[in-house]
C-alpha cells in the first residue's frame, strides 16, 4: 500500500514537471498558433486582437496555471486548430494508440518468449546424439535471421507489411483505416499489421535475450542438480531455468512498451492511423498547446505506470524483490 | 507445470483471437466488394478521395485559410455568386446582379426557394448579417481584409441587397463568393451550415471528413452521394492507398506517382497547380535591393533544368505574377524575358559591384517538397555564377510568422496562388505601401499603374493595365519567377465528370459514376 502511495506521488510530480517543461519548450521555439490559424489574412490588428481572445497575450506563468487548474478539473482546453475540445478530440486517438500498443506488445510477448526457448533449446551444445550437428546449424541460421529481423527499422518494415498483407494477399485495404466504433473487427485487423511491424524488431531483441540469458543459466550448478536428480531436458528447462532467465527479458519487456508507444508515432504515418501521435506532430507545428499538452501528459502517464506494471511483475517472478 | 499451462493456455487463445479478427474482418471487406456488383445490388453511392493534408482549420467559412479546407468546404457554402470552370461567375444565392457604372454599388436580386443545410430558407436578413459578418461592420475588423472597402450592406426590399463599397473595383465581385450562412447560428466552427450541394456530416482529425449530398440543393440533387475525404499526409500511406485501390480521387499528385500508378486502375488529369512559384527576394535588403544583382539572378536561373528534375518538364513555365489559368491576364512572353545566361550573369554581377559573388539564404517551408527540390537545383545553378546559396528549413508557421508577415528574409521559395479569381488578387500584394507586399517591392510607376487599374470600370482597358503591371515586375526582375507547378489528379475509371478550375477547388457536383 505504502508502495502504491509512493508510485502515485511520483507519477503527478512526474506529470507537473513534465507538463511545465514542454510548456516551457514552447516559449523558446519560434511561431504561434495566431499566426497559423490566420494563414495569409494575418494583420497586425487581426493578430492583436486574436491573442487577446485566446489569452496569448498574458505571461505564461499565469497561463501555464491555468491550464492546470483547468486540466485537474477535468478540462483541457479547446483545440485551436480545431475549435473542439480537447477532451472529445482525444478520446478516439488514446483509443487507437492504446490499442495499437497493446497489440504490439502482445505480439512481442507471443512471438518472442516460445522462440526464444526453442532457439535456445536448439542450440545447447550440450545435445546430442543423432541430428545435434544438424540442429544447431539450424539454430545458427536462425540466429542470423534474428539478427537481421532485428536490424530492420519499424518504418520500413510496415512498408513491407502494406506490401505484401494490403497490397499482394490483400488482408487488409491500406489507407482504409476503420475507426473502433465503425467495427471492432475491421479495427482490429487493420491495427494488427501496424501493431506487426512494430512488434518484429524487438521481439527479435527479446529473442536474443532470452536465448542468451538461457544459455547463461544453463551452466549453473543448479542445472547439472537437476540433471542428476533425473529431470528431462524439457522438465529442466521450464521447472528451473525459464524462472531464472526471464527476469532480464521482464525489465527489457517494461523498457520496450514504452518504447512501443513512441514506435507508434513513426508507424502512424506509414499506416496512416489517426491515433495520437500524428496528431502529436500536428499539433507541435500549428502550436496547438492544449492538443500538445494533453498527448504529452497520456504519455508520460502511460511510461510510468507500465513502469510500476514491470515492477509488480518482478516482485511476482522473483520473490526475493521486495518493493518499498 | 500447472502454471505454465495456464500461461500457455492464455497465449494460445490470444492467438486465436487474433486469427478470429483477421477472419472476420476479412468476410467483412469480400461482403464490400460484392456490394458493388451489378446484379442487382443498390447502386454505389459513394466516393472517397485522398487529401495530403488535414483539415486542421475553423470550419467557420469565414475563418478559415488553408487552401485545402477551400476546396474542401467549396461544396458546402455558396456566395451570393460562384466561381465557374472557365474562372467566370455565376449568381449562387443571388439570382441576378448588377453593378453601377460608378463601380461602387452592387446590387443583388435573391434566387427564392435556397434553403440552408437546417432546412430554413435563406433571406435577406442572412446575406445582410453574411456580408456585415465577413467585412467587420460591427467590430470595425474585417475577417478577410479585401472587404475592408465595403461601406454599408442594405435591404431596400425583400429579396433585395446592396453593397456599396468606398471605391471603384469592380473586381469586387469576384470576393462575393464569400459564404452565406444563418443569421444567429454560432457552431459555424465544429457544425458548419450553408447552402452549397453537400452538407456537412463529420470531421476526425487525422482521419477523415465527411459530407452528404443536400437533397433540396436549389441547382437539384447531385450524383455523388456521400463523399469521404480520407486524410493520408504521409506520402508512401497515401501511394499505398492509391494501389490498394480504396480511393476514387486523388489531386495534387506529381509526375513521379503518376508514373508509379500506371497499370492501376485510374485515369489521370496533368494540369497545373494554379500559383506561381518562384524565389521570392526582399527587394529592401542588400545586395537584392540591387537591380542589376536581380536581372543578373534572372540570368543564372535555367527554368527549363528546374522543370525537367522537378516533373520531367510538365509545368508551366511563367515570368511574372500571374498564372496560365487566369488566360484573360496571363502573358506568356514573359517567360522568355530572361534568357539563361551564365556568362551575361556574372558579367552583370560584376558590373554591380560583385564580382566575387555574395552568399544568400533561401527560406523554404519545410512541408512542401517541390519548394524543396527546387530551392536544391537553384542553389547549384547560382553556384555557377559565384553565388553561394544556402537553404534554410522553415516550419509553415514560422514562414508565416517570419517571413511572410516578419518579412525577415532574403529569399524564399513558395508558390503563391490568387484567394479570389481577379488579376487584383495576384497583383496588388506588389502595390508599395501593401500589407501583404512580403517581397517589398516598392516601384513608382508600378503603383501609379496599379491605381490606375483599380479605378478603371472598362473591363478591356483594366486588362491592359494588368498586363502592364506584370511587365513591370520582370522588366524590374521583382523575384525569380519559374513555372506553375504541374499537378496530376488520380480518377477511378468508374468515376467522371472532373472539371479543372482556376482555383485551389474540387467540385464534387460535378463528379458522377460512368455506369
Amino acid at each position: 500500500m505504502r508502495y502504491i502511495l509512493k508510485r502515485l506521488v511520483v507519477l503527478v510530480v512526474t506529470l507537473f514537471i513534465i507538463s511545465a517543461l514542454s510548456f516551457i519548450a514552447f516559449q523558446l521555439i519560434p511561431g504561434d498558433p495566431v499566426t497559423k490559424m490566420l494563414g495569409v489574412e494575418a494583420t497586425p490588428e487581426r493578430i492583436a486582437q486574436l491573442r487577446e481572445l485566446l489569452g496569448l497575450d498574458r505571461s505564461v506563468m499565469v497561463r501555464y496555471f491555468e491550464w492546470l487548474s483547468g486540466f485537474v478539473t477535468g478540462d483541457f482546453g479547446l483545440s485551436y486548430s480545431y475549435s473542439t475540445p480537447v477532451s472529445q478530440l482525444l478520446g478516439d486517438k488514446v483509443i487507437t494508440t492504446s490499442t495499437l500498443s497493446a497489440m504490439a506488445f502482445a505480439l512481442v510477448v507471443l512471438i518472442s518468449i516460445p522462440a526464444g526457448f526453442l532457439l535456445a533449446r536448439l542450440s545447447d551444445i550440450r545435445s546430442k546424439g543423432k541430428g545435434a550437428a544438424a540442429r544447431r546449424a539450424l539454430a545458427t541460421l536462425a540466429g542470423a535471421v534474428n539478427q537481421i529481423i532485428m536490424s530492420i527499422p519499424p518504418f520500413f518494415a510496415g512498408i513491407i507489411l502494406t506490401y505484401i498483407f494490403g497490397l499482394v494477399l490483400r488482408l487488409f485495404t491500406p489507407g482504409a483505416f476503420v475507426s473502433y466504433s465503425s467495427g471492432a473487427g475491421g479495427f482490429l485487423l487493420y491495427l494488427l499489421f501496424p501493431a506487426l511491424a512494430i512488434a518484429l524488431p524487438r521481439s527479435a531483441m527479446v529473442v536474443k535475450l532470452l536465448r542468451g540469458s538461457i544459455q547463461g543459466e544453463l551452466q549453473g550448478d543448479y542445472v547439472r542438480t537437476a540433471y542428476s536428480r533425473g529431470g528431462s531436458r524439457f522438465y529442466v528447462l521450464i521447472r528451473h531455468v525459464a524462472r531464472n532467465a526471464i527476469l532480464p527479458v521482464v525489465t527489457f519487456l517494461a523498457m520496450t512498451l514504452a518504447d512501443i508507444v513512441a514506435g507508434s508515432i513513426i508507424i502512424e504515418q506509414v499506416f496512416a492511423i489517426p491515433g495520437t501521435g500524428r496528431l502529436l506532430l500536428l499539433s507541435i507545428s500549428n502550436r496547438d498547446y492544449p492538443v500538445v499538452q494533453a498527448i504529452v501528459v497520456f504519455i508520460a502517464s502511460l511510461v510510468v505506470v507500465v513502469n510500476f506494471l514491470a515492477d509488480l511483475a518482478y516482485q511476482y517472478i522473483d520473490p526475493r524483490i521486495r518493493l518499498g | 507445470m500447472r502454471k505454465l499451462n495456464k500461461a500457455a493456455a492464455v497465449s494460445l487463445a490470444l492467438a486465436l483471437l487474433l486469427v478470429m479478427a483477421a477472419g472476420c474482418g476479412k468476410s467483412e471487406l469480400q461482403a464490400g466488394k460484392t456490394s458493388e456488383s451489378p446484379e442487382g445490388e443498390p447502386r454505389r453511392e459513394e466516393i472517397f478521395i485522398g487529401i495530403a493534408q488535414d483539415i486542421d482549420d475553423s470550419l467557420d467559412p469565414h475563418l478559415m485559410t488553408s487552401a485545402e479546407s477551400r476546396s474542401v468546404l467549396f461544396n458546402v457554402f455558396e456566395g451570393l455568386v460562384k466561381p465557374t470552370p472557365d474562372g467566370k461567375l455565376a449568381p449562387a444565392v443571388a439570382a441576378s446582379y448588377s453593378v453601377s457604372e460608378t463601380g461602387d454599388k452592387f446590387t443583388f436580386k435573391l434566387r427564392s426557394g435556397v434553403s440552408f443545410h437546417n432546412g430554413d430558407p435563406v433571406t435577406t436578413d442572412d446575406v445582410v448579417y453574411s456580408i456585415s459578418r465577413v467585412a467587420g461592420l460591427d467590430t470595425g475588423t474585417p475577417l478577410i481584409s479585401a472587404f475592408s472597402i465595403v461601406e454599408s450592406v442594405a435591404s431596400p426590399d425583400d429579396g433585395t441587397v446592396v453593397i456599396v463599397i468606398g471605391e471603384a473595383n469592380i473586381e469586387f465581385l469576384a470576393y462575393l463568393t464569400a459564404a452565406i450562412i444563418p443569421k444567429g447560428y454560432d457552431s459555424q466552427e465544429t457544425q458548419p451550415v450553408g447552402t452549397g450541394p453537400y452538407r456537412y456530416v463529420s470531421r476526425s482529425p487525422q482521419e477523415n471528413i465527411i459530407l452528404e449530398r443536400f437533397d433540396d440543393y436549389w441547382g437539384g440533387a447531385t450524383d455523388i452521394g456521400r463523399v469521404t475525404y480520407r486524410i493520408l499526409d504521409n506520402a508512401e500511406a497515401l501511394m499505398m492507398a492509391l494501389r490498394s485501390g480504396t480511393l476514387d480521387f486523388c489531386a495534387h499528385l506529381t509526375a513521379t506517382q503518376m508514373n508509379e500508378l500506371v497499370g492501376f486502375d485510374y485515369n489521370f488529369v496533368v494540369g497545373t497547380m494554379n500559383l506561381v512559384q518562384a524565389v521570392y527576394l526582399n527587394n529592401a535588403v542588400a545586395p537584392l535591393d540591387n537591380e542589376t544583382v536581380r536581372r543578373a539572378l534572372s540570368h543564372a536561373i535555367d527554368r527549363g533544368e528546374i522543370m525537367d528534375v522537378l516533373s520531367g518538364g510538365l509545368g508551366v513555365p511563367v515570368g511574372s505574377s500571374m498564372y496560365p489559368a487566369f488566360t484573360k491576364y496571363f502573358s506568356p512572353e514573359l517567360a522568355d524575358y530572361y534568357a539563361y545566361d551564365p556568362e551575361l550573369a556574372r558579367q552583370l554581377l560584376a558590373e554591380a559591384g560583385f564580382a566575387g559573388g555574395f552568399e544568400l539564404e533561401i527560406a523554404v517551408p519545410s512541408n512542401h517538397s517541390p519548394h524543396i527540390d527546387t530551392a536544391t537545383v537553384v542553389v547549384e545553378q547560382l553556384r555557377e555564377v559565384g553565388v553561394t546559396a544556402t537553404i534554410k528549413l522553415v516550419e509553415w508557421g514560422t514562414w508565416i510568422s517570419d517571413i511572410y508577415t516578419g518579412r525577415e528574409f532574403q529569399a524564399t521559395v513558395v508558390g503563391v496562388d490568387a484567394s479570389a479569381m481577379t488579376a487584383r488578387a495576384m497583383l496588388e500584394r506588389f502595390e508599395s505601401t501593401n500589407g501583404r507586399n512580403f517581397t517589398n517591392f516598392s516601384d513608382a510607376e508600378y503603383d501609379e499603374v496599379f491605381a490606375a487599374a483599380i479605378a478603371s470600370t472598362d473591363d478591356a482597358e483594366q486588362v491592359r493595365l494588368y498586363k502592364r503591371l506584370e511587365a513591370i515586375l520582370t522588366e524590374r526582375a521583382a523575384n525569380l519567377y519559374i513555372q506553375d507547378l504541374c499537378d496530376v489528379i488520380a480518377i477511378s475509371k468508374d468515376v467522371a465528370g472532373y472539371e479543372p478550375y482556376p482555383m485551389f477547388i474540387l467540385d464534387i457536383s460535378k463528379l458522377h459514376f460512368t455506369d
